[in-house]
């Protein structure tokens, strides 16, 4: 049976957390379809028909599934799932919102965030704040899987050659409604894919000083990140939290600035590459896990550090 | 309106876990435990809406081992009415867990449920969206703000590009994130009143449950460690290394 992989998208764009979570789907068996499910949506066909791998894309056009409210998108995906062996999906907001609601439709469990493919029924997944792997396995005939994008290198956009199959299925709950979204715009990578991220805890004292951050990311071509704390505080908004319980991330070089290294924030980036610690509290649990620990005051060396690049 | 709230315990957040050395899973002897801080915030905000006067009832539910009651008691002195305790001392799945939420709410038929929006042991993050899907109410997951407009309730929930504001129909499930509320500490006379509050048990068996494995953990593992790196002593040599040293720039 093959494996169904749902596109993570804004109707106009394929997003890249899909190619990761087509990548562990692509080790779970052979045949990798992926559905598309949104309005005015064919474009994210399109891109998802050309990634490397997928061998058929499933688009479900239908203004219900506009803002992929779980109420309705799950039903879809659960009637749709019902034939294959997997259900995948990226971790992402999105998926985590209405992939257990998919699950326990199908009556099976979800395995969330894996990390690792051991076998067509078997993964790896952290726990405890990444404390510890649980190595589990599925049950079911049906497994339906949040894919941690960090875990899987991204399938190629480009080489595909897949199929674009119309599904007429329109789910509606009538239970819920989109009322609106205050989206972040911004010119810098996403979080979440991005080469260097640099990211800001309490030590930056308010939210102008993080424009600090934001010239060493200019010049890095770094996404910025913060700590729960500098969120909290309101120094940045929400979706720049790392950390557990807010977004993954594993660049080729982190580096933390006024950040004192709490587990939960290091679960949100201790597998990345290179980790340098700006601190001026030499006993910061931060530089544990850091590469290269600089104990100062970030006012001096941030401005410095940016000047050098 | 009946507010209903569920409770799990898990080890204190600033306990860090290790794995027993058979690597059977994760060592919890003799570790702290608490309230899970997204079921805090579920609490919190459960009480609001009865001191604002949207509710009327606030009822709690823990499902675990007997220990589970120390939790319940802890939100009977935040501020709950009643606690519901599901005893068992198998591994409830998710899956399980929602089933079993799912006759607490036939029962209890509560005008919205708010849950923690994962569990800092497992981290799963999937029980409220399961019980959302067995009940068939709408979910707002995530939340930071939770308004009630007379059949409906409002959420702004946290998302990845930043927030997302939806409109639900009542009864509905909610469940919370960081920015939600800040939870209170319970106050000595309350913790003794929280004491004679009512606390009901029952079992899976009770509710017609059957408590089903859906996974096998077949081990757990310590994470990869990483290796202990170096200080440097100013910026130079910070840019230096990793120009030179680890090529990442
Ligand atoms: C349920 C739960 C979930 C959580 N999820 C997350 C999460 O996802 N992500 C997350 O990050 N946290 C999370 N936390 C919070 C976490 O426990 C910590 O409270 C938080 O990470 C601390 O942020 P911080 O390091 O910025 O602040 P602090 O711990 O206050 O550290 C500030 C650091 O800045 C340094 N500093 C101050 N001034 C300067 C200066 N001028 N120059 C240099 N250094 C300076 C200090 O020495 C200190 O080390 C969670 C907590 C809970 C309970």
């Amino acid at each position: 049976m093959a494996i169904l992989v749902i596109a993570e998208h804004d109707n106009s764009t394929l997003k890249a957390a899909t190619l990761n979570a087509v990548t562990a789907a692509t080790q779970m068996g052979s045949d990798v379809h992926v559905l598309v499910a949104g309005a005015g949506c064919l474009a994210v066909a399109e891109q998802a028909a050309n990634v490397q791998g997928v061998s058929q894309v499933l688009l479900a056009d239908d203004a219900t599934y506009e803002h992929q409210l779980a109420e309705n998108i799950s039903l879809l995906i659960a009637e749709l799932g019902k034939d294959y062996s997997h259900i995948v999906v990226p971790a992402t907001t999105s998926g985590k919102n209405f992939m257990p609601r998919v699950a326990a439709l199908l009556d099976v469990a979800q395995i969330s965030e894996i990390v690792r493919v051991d076998s067509a029924d078997t993964f790896d997944r952290p726990i405890y704040a990444g404390n510890a792997i649980a190595t589990v396995q599925s049950l079911d005939a049906i497994k339906v899987i949040t894919v941690r994008t960090t875990g899987f290198d991204a399938a190629s956009a480009e080489g595909g050659n897949a199929s674009i199959q119309s599904v007429s299925v329109s789910h509606n709950a009538g239970t819920s409604a989109y009322v609106g979204a205050q989206i972040v715009k911004s010119d810098r990578p996403e979080l979440t894919s991005a080469r260097v991220v640099i990211s800001g805890g309490r030590g930056m004292g308010n939210g102008e000083n993080f424009a600090l951050i934001e010239k060493v990311a200019d010049k890095l071509g770094a996404a910025v990140g913060a700590s729960r704390a500098a969120v909290d505080a309101g120094f940045v908004p929400n979706d720049m939290q790392v950390g557990q319980t807010g977004k993954i991330v594993a660049p080729d070089l982190y580096i933390a600035v006024g950040i004192s290294g709490a587990i939960q924030h290091l679960a949100g980036m201790k597998d990345s590459k290179v980790i340098v610690a700006i601190n001026k509290d030499e006993e910061a649990p931060i530089f544990q896990v850091a590469d290269y620990g600089l104990v100062a005051d970030l006012f001096d060396v941030v401005p410095k550090l940016e000047q050098l690049l | 309106m009946k507010v209903l709230v569920t409770v799990k315990r898990v080890i204190d957040y600033n306990v860090k876990v290790r794995v027993k050395s058979d690597n059977s899973d994760v060592d919890l002897n003799n570790v702290k435990m608490a309230m899970n801080p997204f079921c805090e915030i579920a609490v919190e905000e459960a009480v609001r809406l009865k001191e604002a006067g949207v509710a009327t009832e606030v009822v709690v539910v823990s499902l675990g081992s007997k220990s589970c009651q120390e939790q319940l008691r802890t939100a009977l002195a935040l501020g709950a009415d009643r606690a519901i305790h599901i005893e068992s001392d198998e591994v409830l799945e998710s899956l399980t867990v929602a089933k079993l939420l799912q006759k607490v709410v036939a029962d209890e038929q509560p005008g919205l449920i708010i849950m923690g929006k994962q569990a800092i042991d497992t981290d799963n993050n999937q029980t409220g969206q399961m019980l959302a899907a067995l009940t068939g109410y709408p979910q707002g997951t995530f939340a930071s703000k939770v308004t009630i407009e007379g059949d409906n309730v409002q959420v702004i929930r946290e998302v990845d590009g930043g927030l997302q504001t939806v409109s639900l129909t009542l009864p509905a499930i909610v469940t919370t994130d960081l920015r939600l509320n800040e939870p209170r500490y319970a106050s000595l006379p309350n913790i003794m009143k929280a004491k004679r509050k009512p606390l009901e048990v029952k079992t899976p068996a009770d509710l017609g449950v059957e408590v089903k494995a859906h996974t096998r953990v077949v081990k757990v593992t310590p994470p990869a460690e990483r290796k202990a790196g170096i200080k440097v002593a100013c910026v130079e040599e910070l840019v230096d290394k990793l120009k030179n040293e680890a090529k990442v720039i």
